[in-house]
């Protein structure tokens, strides 16, 4: 099959071939669907549905939703924009992320999609978790309550570096990452810093040690451009520059 | 895929399931974690049975077990963990001899749970939720058991037990503290009744015993599925797909095996009647899975039995034995040289998500229950990856009455959209609470009737997920195209307080929640705090506002029904019944965001709630 199809993304018309998701074919057209839990390079999950569009008047997370021929779908609308503020809403009041003492603020996605989505605060209440800190490992901080349970580091441990480090256990609102050892400790975990798994969280959740600001706050990659414009790079795996 | 021997593995994993076997004496942990793999050969996709296996005997997963199954089954030690954690039957701490779960749906708490709660801790000088300190017994909650119509109930180391009146309750206590083994309790207490008070086609039927099957003798395949076609059967769980496009996508995959799958997970709250069909029509159950395992080519079967319904287990494993001899089930079925099915009972663990079809599917592979990303549907990429057709159990049963008696036959009862009959579980505010089956296309008011609910308020159709119907709608019909229903009829009479139900939906689905999509997994928890503050006599105008805008969240943006669906009841109530929530708030007026004295309680409730 050679004859290319197509769907349209805010009335442009945009190729895809069979087997393409909307976000994938979004992708290829430099169009911008924000995300949090999808980065090209692994198996889309679905899990965080920030990437929710509407195709053919139904919601669905582009992520996951194959293209269908003639398709239309609606990236761009009030709509959308409030109902993904509210889902970026719920992570930060999920978790405990406090930005102005965080190490990856300015290269935080959540922190990003927050700017660019104009969330200045939520009238929800705050969840406050206390969920264990992981700092036994000696070159690695594993702090669960800023962890958006992405499942980026599952997939990458599992999938690129073949340690399957981590996993998601628990259910509902008690639901967080786990570390694949008999202690349950990073420590006693097959993790190292080159590790795939160590490059993809997009939020502060899985740090390095002692290498705190190595860029100053005020130049980080979200610091001056929205994450719309940076487009789908993340800030430890690719330069600064746009695509 | 493992070979299957499904009647060695039942007639072994019965000596860890049968109450008959329960027996008091201490039971050797690494023999018994030995044994349990054993009996599903080390398959490592039975892992979830083999855990059951082991809590059912040892009363939890002792520590020895992650590390054993670890192991030998060659699975991460955090895909054990996962399971434990996912799963609520399945537990960490040994909690007592005797574990006491009190069924509590909105239903059980309106037949008085707390009150039988409270008579059980007095009496075994116990605390709820805290094991005694001697670890003879322990008093919990859990979500519905089954028994709306018999309540309040409880599951006592997993095994049902209806109608908790104070004599029971006392006769109970005696059998706890005088340590008798589950085995030698009198068999009356375990009794389940049926209640059936409506009979059409489906209940009034005596069980098949091969009938429907000889007609694969006498009629081509095709002209059957044209039966099934003609019939316009659609799914009895609750979705409603065609039934009979459903076998046909599967019956045209190219891939060699398929997998016939029974969804008898029946968990949404107020539903029973697939409990009463795996009671009376258990033969006619099976012959519906081997009819469809013929025509769309499968040698594969399960049952997917919930938790809830363990004593249930023994009777299946017992007519599927009886089958086998009948030449119905296993090899060459009726003596036909290629026609070989049989069937794996697999059980769940307490788990609402698990009656959704792709996270059932994940639940019979041994893993942790969250539902699939779809396309692909079960239909093409099921169980292990191969097409399966997953069914309710009444939709089975209703296939082989399509098959035996003809697809027009069917048709002819019910409306265009939505043939043939329904089963209801009525519980709640009226006279007879039990079955009953009606022709599609009644009204609500018509089951009242016959149940005598006529004074209620409001019924919730549908389960918790389903529809809250004021009594000013109760001409509505039951039927897909207006108020549909995968068989739950929960009645409120006047004197019921409609927020009472609300807010224990809501600590329902925050239990139930998987916790794989953002707007499930913390919009049912954010909404069920705010329905405590508001209980509390701490909410103001804007939490309604508030509730809204989470109901609308998740709604449309969750990954499946569940959240999709979580806040439904919600909004009907938001709609139709405001002075529940307005009467309870603390000001008409906005306030402040944020007050200590509230965020003190909200803190407080939240604690008590973990």
């Amino acid at each position: 099959m050679t004859n290319k199809q197509q769907i349209t993304i805010d009335g442009q018309v945009v190729e895809f071939e069979q087997g393409q998701t909307v976000m994938d074919a979004a992708i290829a057209a430099n169009i911008y669907i924000p995300h949090l839990c999808h980065n090209p390079k692994f198996k889309p999950q679905g899990s965080c549905r920030l990437c929710t569009v509407n195709v053919n008047g139904r919601h669905a997370a582009s992520c996951v939703t194959p293209c269908e021929a003639n398709a239309i779908v609606e990236n761009h609308t009030e709509e959308l924009k409030a109902k993904r503020k509210g889902i970026i809403e719920l992570l930060f009041l999920e978790g405990n992320h406090f930005c102005p003492s965080c190490e990856r603020s300015g290269n935080c996605q959540l922190q990003a999609q927050a700017y660019q989505l104009e969330m200045t605060g939520t009238d929800l209440s705050y969840q406050y978790p206390s969920r264990q800190l992981d700092a036994s490992h000696a070159e690695v901080i594993l702090d669960r309550d800023r962890c958006i349970l992405c499942e980026l580091c599952v997939r990458a441990s599992r999938d690129v570096d073949g340690k399957n480090v981590f996993a998601i256990a628990g259910r509902g609102n008690q639901a967080q990452l786990v570390v694949n050892s008999d202690s349950g400790l990073l420590k006693d975990s097959k993790l190292t810093t080159d590790d795939c798994a160590m490059k993809v969280c997009p939020v502060g959740a899985l740090l390095i040690k002692k290498k705190g600001f190595d860029t100053p706050i005020g130049e980080r990659l979200y610091d001056n451009q929205l994450i719309s414009e940076v487009g789908h790079h993340h800030p430890y795996e690719t330069s600064k520059k746009t695509p | 895929m493992v070979a299957i021997m499904p009647e060695q593995t039942q007639a072994k994993a019965l000596a860890f399931l049968s109450r008959t076997n329960q027996k008091n004496t201490q039971a050797d942990i690494s023999k018994t974690i030995q044994e349990a793999m054993a009996v599903y050969a080390l398959d490592a996709s039975c892992c979830l049975q083999i855990l059951i296996l082991i809590q059912q005997r040892l009363g939890y997963i002792p520590p020895e077990a992650n590390r054993i199954l670890t192991q030998s089954l060659m699975l991460p030690e955090s895909h054990i963990k996962g399971l434990i954690s996912f799963y609520v039957f399945l537990k960490y701490q040994p909690l007592g001899k005797f574990r006491l779960f009190l069924g509590d749906n909105i239903t059980d708490r309106m037949l008085g749970n707390q009150d039988v709660a409270t008579k059980l801790c007095q009496q075994l000088k116990v605390s709820e939720r805290t094991p005694r300190s001697d670890g003879r017994v322990f008093i919990g909650f859990s979500s519905c058991t089954g028994l709306g119509d018999q309540g309040p109930s409880m599951l006592i180391n997993g095994f049902a037990i209806s109608r908790l009146t104070d004599e029971r309750i006392a006769q109970i206590v005696a059998l706890i503290e005088q340590d008798v083994a589950l085995a030698n309790w009198p068999e009356a207490l375990f009794s389940i009744d049926t209640n059936i008070h409506q009979a059409d086609h489906i209940l009034s039927a005596q069980p098949f015993t091969g009938q429907a099957l000889a007609q694969l003798s006498k009629q081509p395949a095709e002209e059957i599925m044209q039966e099934l076609q003609s019939s316009k059967l659609r799914g009895r769980g609750g979705a409603g797909f065609n039934t009979y496009r459903k076998w046909a996508i599967c019956q045209q995959t190219t891939n060699k095996q398929r997998v016939v799958v029974c969804n008898a997970d029946e968990g949404e709250p107020g539903t029973f009647k697939d409990r009463v069909l795996l009671q009376d029509h258990t033969d006619t159950l099976i012959e519906g899975m081997t009819l469809c395992a013929r025509l769309i080519n499968a040698n594969h079967g399960f049952i997917y039995l919930r938790a809830e319904y363990l004593f249930l287990y023994q009777p299946l494993v017992e007519t599927l034995a009886r089958r086998r001899q009948q030449k119905l089930l296993g090899h060459n079925i009726l003596g036909i040289e290629d026609f070989h099915f049989d069937i794996d009972i697999h059980l769940g663990a307490g788990a609402y998500v698990c009656g959704e079809e792709s996270a059932l599917i994940e639940s019979l592979e041994g893993k942790r229950g969250i539902p699939r990303i779809r396309p692909p549907y079960p239909v093409t990429s099921g169980y292990q990856g191969l097409p399966t057709v997953v069914n309710n159990v009444e939709t089975y049963i209703a296939a082989s009455h399509i098959v035996l008696n003809g697809g027009d036959w069917f048709a002819e009862q019910g409306v265009a959209n939505s043939a043939g009959t329904k089963l209801h579980s009525v519980s709640g505010d009226c006279k007879q609470p039990g079955i009953y089956e009606l022709a599609f296309g009644n009204s609500i008011r018509d089951l009242l009737t016959h149940c005598g609910g006529e004074a209620a308020q409001a019924v919730q159709v549908g389960g918790a997920s389903g529809t809250l119907v004021p009594a000013k709608d109760f001409d509505r019909a039951l039927e897909f195209d207006d108020v549909p229903t995968g068989g739950s009829f929960m009645v409120f009479s006047k004197q019921r307080d409609i927020f009472d139900v609300i807010k224990n939906f809501a600590e329902f689905f925050r239990h139930e929640s998987c916790g794989f999509c953002t707007p499930c997994r913390v919009g049912t928890s954010l909404s069920n705090d705010i329905l405590g503050k508001i209980a509390h006599g701490q909410g103001t105008p804007h939490d309604i506002e508030r509730l809204s805008r989470i109901n609308d969240l998740s709604s449309s943006m969750s990954q499946c029904g569940l959240g999709q669906s979580a806040h439904n009841a919600l909004n009907d109530a938001l709609r139709h019944f405001p002075d529940c929530f307005n009467k309870r708030l603390q000001t008409k007026k906005h306030a402040l965001a944020l007050d200590f004295e509230q965020e003190i309680v909200r803190i407080t409730l939240n604690e008590e709630s973990h």
